[in-house]
């Protein structure tokens, strides 16, 4: 549990200071916790624990400037997973959502699940309800792995704009998982 | 999409993200906000006119002060709200010392008067106007943190929206203070703190609505 911790927190460190394979990594493994703790939980709706899965991984990587270095990463991810659980619960009607038994932070690192599931809201048709000057950006760079000065040339828009673009452009993708349009 | 391909989608081309503590956010919105409510204080009620031997007063830099300090200790709250993980702290502590410390000068001013003397210690000239003064006053600092907030994560909704409303409601009670002559005791731990909670209470009820992510 505490090796976990120490691994996942040097894997987020290194991604956010730039390291992108250590981010995918710390990404990764985080998707098997979130997994193995949201089917756990989420016995009456097993349909969303995928979809619940991606909510918070684009949940965690929009939110990545809220996380302080000197701040344990399971208790700051376990936060968002909770929040994020205790939404769609609300989202669903479920009367669960006002008693989601308290957990410890712990409980996330418990177990792990491999088995990813199907989606059933798929990110690459949300992504197409998105105006040009976000769903390009993320198709450039997030898609295709262009840089950010080679998706200015293509599109005509300026670097700062595909920056913003992509960012607005994930934040709204995000809302649009959670059902807030 | 898979979840496999949705993480290499997030990772690919993801910029170097610097931690920067999240009372930066709140710098711009907030000196915009202290501006506006300094501004609409001046334009609708005007600065008191007797500003300069008041400022001899102890009260009236203690009527500045402890809002501010207010103001101070519901930011740090704030800014913890916003980071997913983070408790409270100890602000609340700080805010209810505050409190009480108003409440306990109250007490002891009213005791110390004459019977006859406390009605005009409670009421003063203006406490029909002073809690509504201060909440309207808020209203832009309050708009400055909703929107800090917009771009950080609070998890506890209704509390996060009520500290940026009691961070605007004691902001805007310091800024009010240059305005109003009131300067008993008693009148600022009544209206002054009814002044703070009606932001506060405004604050809590909309963050549930507009501080979801």
């Amino acid at each position: 549990m505490i090796a976990s911790e120490a691994r996942l927190r040097e894997l987020l460190v290194c991604g956010l200071s730039g390291d992108r394979p250590a981010y995918h990594l710390f990404l990764q493994e985080m998707s098997t916790h979130l997994r193995a703790y949201f089917r756990h939980r989420l016995g009456g709706l097993p349909d969303d624990v995928e979809d619940l899965v991606q909510e918070v991984l684009l949940a965690v990587h929009i939110q990545r400037h809220t996380y302080d270095p000197a701040q344990p990463v399971t208790a700051w991810i376990h936060a968002i997973a909770r929040y994020k659980m205790v939404d769609l619960l609300r989202r669903r009607g479920r009367h669960e959502a006002f008693n989601v038994p308290l957990d410890e932070e712990s409980d996330l690192l418990e177990s792990t699940d491999n088995d990813a599931g199907d989606a059933r809201r798929d990110v690459i048709q949300l992504l197409e309800q998105l105006p040009d000057r976000q769903r390009l950006p993320i198709q450039h760079v997030k898609l295709d792995g262009l840089s950010v000065a080679e998706a200015a040339r293509l599109t005509g828009m300026s670097q700062s704009a595909v920056k913003v673009g992509v960012h607005r452009g994930l934040k709204a993708l995000a809302a649009k998982i959670g059902g807030r349009k | 999409m898979k979840t496999d391909d949705l993480i290499t989608m997030l990772a690919t081309g993801a910029p170097p993200v610097e931690w920067s503590a999240p009372v930066r956010r709140f710098a711009g919105p907030l000196g915009w906000g202290l501006f506006g409510a300094t501004l609409l204080m001046a334009l609708t009620l005007g600065v008191r006119a007797d500003i300069a031997q008041a400022m001899q007063l102890p009260m009236f830099w203690i009527k500045l002060v402890v809002p501010a300090t207010a103001a101070l200790a519901s930011l740090r709250l704030a800014t913890r709200l916003v980071c997913p993980g983070m408790g409270p702290g100890r602000a609340p502590v700080v805010l209810g010392g505050l409190l009480l410390l108003a409440w306990i000068s109250a007490a002891v001013t009213l005791l110390a008067a004459a019977p006859a003397a406390r009605p005009e210690l409670i009421f003063g000239q203006t406490w029909k106007t002073c809690p509504f003064s201060i909440a309207l006053l808020s209203l832009p600092l309050l708009m400055a943190a909703f929107r800090a907030m917009k771009d950080l994560a609070p998890i506890r909704l209704r509390l996060a929206g009520g500290s940026a409303g009691l961070l605007a409601g004691s902001a805007s009670a310091a800024i009010y203070a240059l305005h109003c002559p009131e300067m008993a005791a008693p009148f600022l731990g009544i209206w002054y703190v009814l002044g703070i909670f009606i932001p506060a209470a405004f604050g809590a009820a909309l963050g549930p609505w507009l501080l979801r992510w």
